[in-house]
């Protein structure tokens, strides 16, 4: 650990050195603030960086350390929040120039159990506004670009956060994810993402987006310190109906179990068709070897309902998004329209210059897919075949215990390449989106590069609340497919 | 042409919880702006709804006071459309699948019982309110105040079932009734705890489809819903008599020129989006929870009418009295089994000490020992009047303050004796004048003797010791 | 299926969202090309498919009727874009 730089160490290694006493919260907190400094205008990962309130969290890690205090297993460790998770009295935009302005009366549940947990917040992160988006372009507030190669986008929704982990501006972030948020970007900047099932983190306080499919997750650079981030962020929430009362795993020790007897599933629909690229399939295919190579088993399924799950989402997603978007009106909170002369002028400008093209455009197909005589055509029919989707899943764990699949088709691509077509775009999220479908877990762990050198993750998907073998898996990839980890950002 | 009314209403009963329906926010009335607030009620980002169980129970019970089903798997749903009162843009009501269905309320209408079937019961959260600045004509702007947002609120749809505004009358005071009795709403029209609407529509006697009909608003006493159906019936079938037609639309009630008011017809077409709430699972049920609220539903007003005339022989006027209160009625049996002497008599006590019974001042006893001492002429009808106002003033025990205050009558003959010597010795005249035939002279007597014993003896006694001695 | 530009604002005033006609036609094409392309689900019977909301099968957990005051209005109040007398203030209601 000697010659590699403070920021680099893992979220779990910064913890035990802070535990330890080898090094201090502002120490710690100090490398992080001057790396994001440094790197951050080329990057922007960050919406808003906290110097102060950070500075000041470290000097009050550092102190109760002092007296003999601790707070949590993350006692003085920088760890960063997506701009979508509401801080008590600190700004919170989701992204959109509607709460440019907006400063929360209280904290989401994932705030307050990263703050429990002891963390630093060293800023809110970067974000596909209201988290639509597979490439964090939509943010109001400029782009993200991807620490292996600037000239790419990071992924996205959670794009701010997955290039802040790559680049070593926080230890670990928590993102969101909706249609694969965490574990695309996680994919394209080469650092190990985790949508918990369903249930399993509470959502209060986290800005929605779609409310029966966003899920709150680690990103981070290695699979045991996404499996202790889990474990702080998990756990029932009673603010948060939707909240599972279940207890929360030791998802660290199953990092490093054996692989030996596991069944793998390939489900074949994800290798079919022409989306995927070659080099994502040959990363995917060592990630597999190196299973079997360990004793795991293979198994071919089928999710025959794959090819629906991108209209199913496109209907559900939206049309939960127009709703939970509608109190963006200009009364009680954020951007408000100037010079209106009547209330639903007021209200209808505010919302149009509030929000961006790609925000406007789900509200509109979601309030379409929910109007007068469509319900039926649009909504109706996309909550039945999604659970065609669901069953095709719960079938398929009958046969396997894990699935692994590519987790996006492609490596990361350049700005501006799919903004012009959103149809484009969303194919992105053509493998990640079937597991928030069923709510099922998935994770995405690095395990190559392309043919331009740029990370490409693999995903594994498991049955409801069974992320301890999706550790499992993941941790047998990481071991034998090591990675340089931090991204070296140049250009 | 003759024509038949058909009136159905719509009831919104403010369930008289703690805390409001999806949040720990007090529910309650008067607050100062925005007092009653937080993050779930503004509708801010990331904020989510917890549904309250109590409201829950209240409207299981109600469920079950009127013979509804009650559905083991209820959805709430979001109803979306844009207002400054409406936090979220949409209220969270239950729409396709409510808690309760097909149940029933019977009123009394011309000395008969008339069943009057409710559609369905189901659940939703309040809006605020926006105050408009200045005169409403030349408002340039509203205020909103969220303090109301997400008080829980249950809505009761009837059948369209009544035919004159007296049985919707007779069935929003046998619901109110009933809601007041089981402890879920405090019934209040004024401050809006219990509003109603009404759907009406009239068409020619003997047709089988219903006319058009027109929703009524703002009506906010008993006698303001029965004065706008009678106006809006008026109103319908003189439209008809013109040749005219009937627009389906909403009219509010103007209560000080007593007409009904057609709101905006251009309504912006409504087209709310209903879709289930992603926020909030299914309400599930289950048998033994309805089993258990089951038995905590009270005797029913017109039972307990029933009840009271059966088992206490008391008229139905009076027992319909103490059966407006369930309070009232518990009070007057509990004084009935400390007194087992006539229950008409206690119950005359309790009708005439109602307010003071319902202020909680008196207590069982109390009634009883008047009834008792009334029943068996210990004291007079004024002397008890007397007594009990002191017991209300001093909190002492009926028969203290009756020993003390030396109240009891005087129905020894023997003690009588001796006034009434004295009396008939001082009036020649009146004594000649009964003797010669003029029984009326009697009461005169009678007055002097009371005087004289300062109104301690027993009217009753005094009339026949007087009789025995005038002779005749 | 393309949609007209008098839907695309039918939907914008539902959404309310202020809209050109410009802007009504450009949406319209995206809208059409996204419900052309999810249409794909009218190829698969669902007569007999119960619809999904939730991932989760149980029923809605509950709170108890008890009052905890949040305790901080004017966290609340203080992001109002305009704010009278501990309200929030709107322009006036015109109907359109």
């Amino acid at each position: 650990m000697a010659n590699v730089p403070v920021y680099e160490w893992s979220l779990l290694e910064a913890a035990r050195a802070v535990r330890e006493k080898r090094i201090s919260s502002r120490e710690l907190t100090g490398a992080i603030l001057a790396r994001i400094e440094a790197l951050d205008p080329k990057v922007h990962a960050y919406i808003t960086v906290l110097r102060e309130a950070a500075s000041a969290q470290a000097a009050a890690c550092d102190e109760e350390q002092a007296k003999g205090t601790v707070r949590g297993p993350f006692h003085g460790v920088p760890i960063g929040l997506k701009d979508i998770f509401c801080t008590r009295g600190v700004r919170t935009t989701c992204g959109s120039r509607i709460l440019h302005d907006f400063l929360p009366p209280y904290d989401a549940c994932v705030t307050e159990k990263v703050l429990a947990a002891g963390a630093v917040v060293p800023g809110k992160q970067n974000m596909d506004e209201f988290a639509m988006g597979s490439s964090t372009e939509t943010s109001f507030f400029g782009p993200t670009r991807n620490p292996w190669d600037l000239s790419r986008i990071p992924g996205g929704s959670s794009g701010g956060t997955a290039a802040a982990v790559a680049a070593a501006m926080c230890f670990a972030g928590v993102g969101t994810d909706t249609g694969g948020s965490i574990r695309q970007p996680a994919s394209l900047c080469g650092v190990v993402g985790v949508k918990p099932t369903y249930g399993r983190v509470s959502r209060y306080g986290m800005v929605a987006f779609a409310s029966s499919l966003d899920q709150a997750g680690p990103i981070a650079r290695s699979v045991a310190d996404a499996a202790a981030l889990l474990g702080a962020i998990a756990g029932y929430d009673r603010r948060d109906s939707t909240c599972v009362d279940l207890p929360v795993p030791d998802y660290l020790a199953a990092v490093e179990r054996p692989v030996k007897g596991l069944r793998v599933g390939l489900p074949k629909e994800y290798y079919e068709g022409g989306g995927l690229s070659a080099d994502v399939r040959a990363a995917v295919e060592r990630a597999l070897k190196v299973l079997t190579d360990q004793g795991a088993e293979v198994v071919e399924v089928s999710l025959p309902h794959t090819e629906y799950a991108l209209s199913t989402y496109y209907l559900i997603a939206p049309a939960e998004a127009s709703s939970n978007l509608a109190r963006y009106d200009g009364v009680r909170y954020g951007y408000r329209a100037e010079g209106a002369t009547g209330l639903i002028e007021m209200m209808s400008r505010t919302r149009a210059e509030g929000f961006g093209d790609e925000v406007k455009r789900r509200v509109m197909i979601g309030t379409y897919a929910l109007s007068a005589g469509y319900y039926e055509a649009f909504y109706g029919k996309a909550q039945k075949v999604r659970t065609l989707i669901r069953d095709d899943f719960t079938k398929a764990f009958k046969a396997v215990d894990v699935l692994l699949t590519p987790t996006a088709p492609t490596a990361a691509f350049r700005l501006g390449e799919k903004t012009g077509d959103p149809l484009t775009m969303y194919l992105s999220d053509i493998y990640t989106i079937p597991c928030n479908l069923a709510g099922i877990p998935g994770i995405s762990v690095p395990c190559g590069v392309s043919a331009d050198r740029l990370p490409v993750g693999a995903q594994l998907l498991a049955d409801s609340f069974r992320e301890e073998t999706l550790f499992t898996a993941a941790g047998a990839i990481e071991r034998a497919l090591p990675w340089r980890r931090v991204a070296p950002v140049e250009g | 042409m003759a024509f038949e009314t058909v009136i159905g209403l719509e009831v919104h009963a403010q369930l008289s919880t703690k805390s409001k329906i999806f949040c720990a926010c007090p529910a309650t009335f008067g607050a100062a702006p925005n007092e009653n607030t937080c993050p779930v009620c503004t509708g801010m980002p990331g904020a989510l709804p917890v549904l309250n169980r109590k409201a829950v129970e209240f409207t299981i019970r109600t469920a079950l006071a009127t013979s509804c089903a009650v559905q083991r798997r209820s959805v709430f749903a979001r109803k979306n459309y844009f207002y400054p009162d409406l936090p979220k843009a949409y209220q969270i009501s239950q729409y396709e699948l409510p808690i309760a269905l097909g149940g029933h309320v019977d009123i009394e209408v011309d000395g008969g019982t008339k069943r009057i079937g409710i559609t369905r019961i189901h659940m939703e959260e309040d809006a605020g309110k926006l105050v408009h600045e200045g005169e409403f004509a030349g408002s340039q702007s509203s205020l909103a105040d969220l303090n109301r947002c997400s008080v829980p609120l249950m809505e009761i749809v009837s059948e369209p079932d009544m035919r004159t505004p007296e049985e919707g009358g007779a069935y929003l005071r046998r619901l109110r009734d009933i809601l007041v009795y089981l402890g879920v709403c405090d019934g209040n029209m004024e401050e809006g705890s219990f509003r109603c609407d009404a759907n009406v529509s009239v068409r020619p006697v003997g047709q089988e489809a219903f006319g058009t009909k027109v929703e009524l608003k703002n009506m906010n006493s008993f006698r303001n819903v029965e004065k706008a159906l009678e106006y809006e019936i008026r109103r319908q079938v003189g439209e008809i008599g013109d040749g005219g037609k009937i627009v389906q639309e909403t009219r509010l009630w103007d209560v000080n020129a007593g007409v009904t008011v057609s709101m905006r017809r251009k309504e912006e077409a409504h087209d709310y989006r209903y879709f289930p709430d992603p926020d909030l699972l299914p309400l599930v049920v289950d048998d033994s929870w309805v089993e258990e609220l089951r038995a905590t539903i009270p005797e029913m007003p017109a039972e307990k009418v029933a009840r009271l005339g059966r088992r206490y022989g008391i008229p139905r006027y009076d027992a319909e009295i103490l059966a407006s209160s369930r309070a009232l009625a518990d009070f007057f049996e509990a004084s009935a089994a400390l007194y087992g002497g006539n229950p008409k008599t206690t119950a005359n006590e309790c009708v005439h000490w109602k307010d003071a019974v319902l202020a909680g001042t008196l207590s069982p006893e109390t009634i009883a020992h008047a009834a008792e001492d009334r029943e068996r002429g210990t004291i007079s009808a004024t002397a008890s009047k007397k007594l009990v106002e002191l017991v209300l003033s001093t909190g002492k025990p009926f028969r203290t303050l009756r020993d003390e205050q030396g109240l009891t009558q005087v129905s020894d003959t023997s003690a009588l004796d001796a006034i009434v010597e004295k009396v008939i010795a001082s009036s020649p005249k009146e004594v000649e004048t009964y003797r010669a035939g003029k029984a009326g002279i009697l009461s005169f007597f009678v007055g002097q003797v009371m005087k004289e014993s300062r109104g301690k003896a027993n009217p009753k006694v005094v009339q026949e010791v007087l009789k025995k001695r005038l002779g005749g | 299926m393309a949609i007209t530009r008098e839907e695309v604002l039918h939907v914008a005033r539902l959404a309310r969202l202020a809209m050109s006609g410009d802007e009504a036609d450009r949406l319209g094409g995206q809208l059409s090309a996204i419900l052309d392309y999810v249409r794909q689900l009218d190829r698969l019977d669902t007569r007999d498919v119960v619809p999904t909301s939730h991932a989760i099968e149980t029923g809605t957990p509950f709170r108890d009727d008890a009052v905890e005051p949040f305790g901080d209005r004017e966290a609340l109040l203080s992001n109002a874009p305009d704010r009278r007398d501990d309200c929030f203030r709107v322009p006036r209601i015109i109907e359109d």
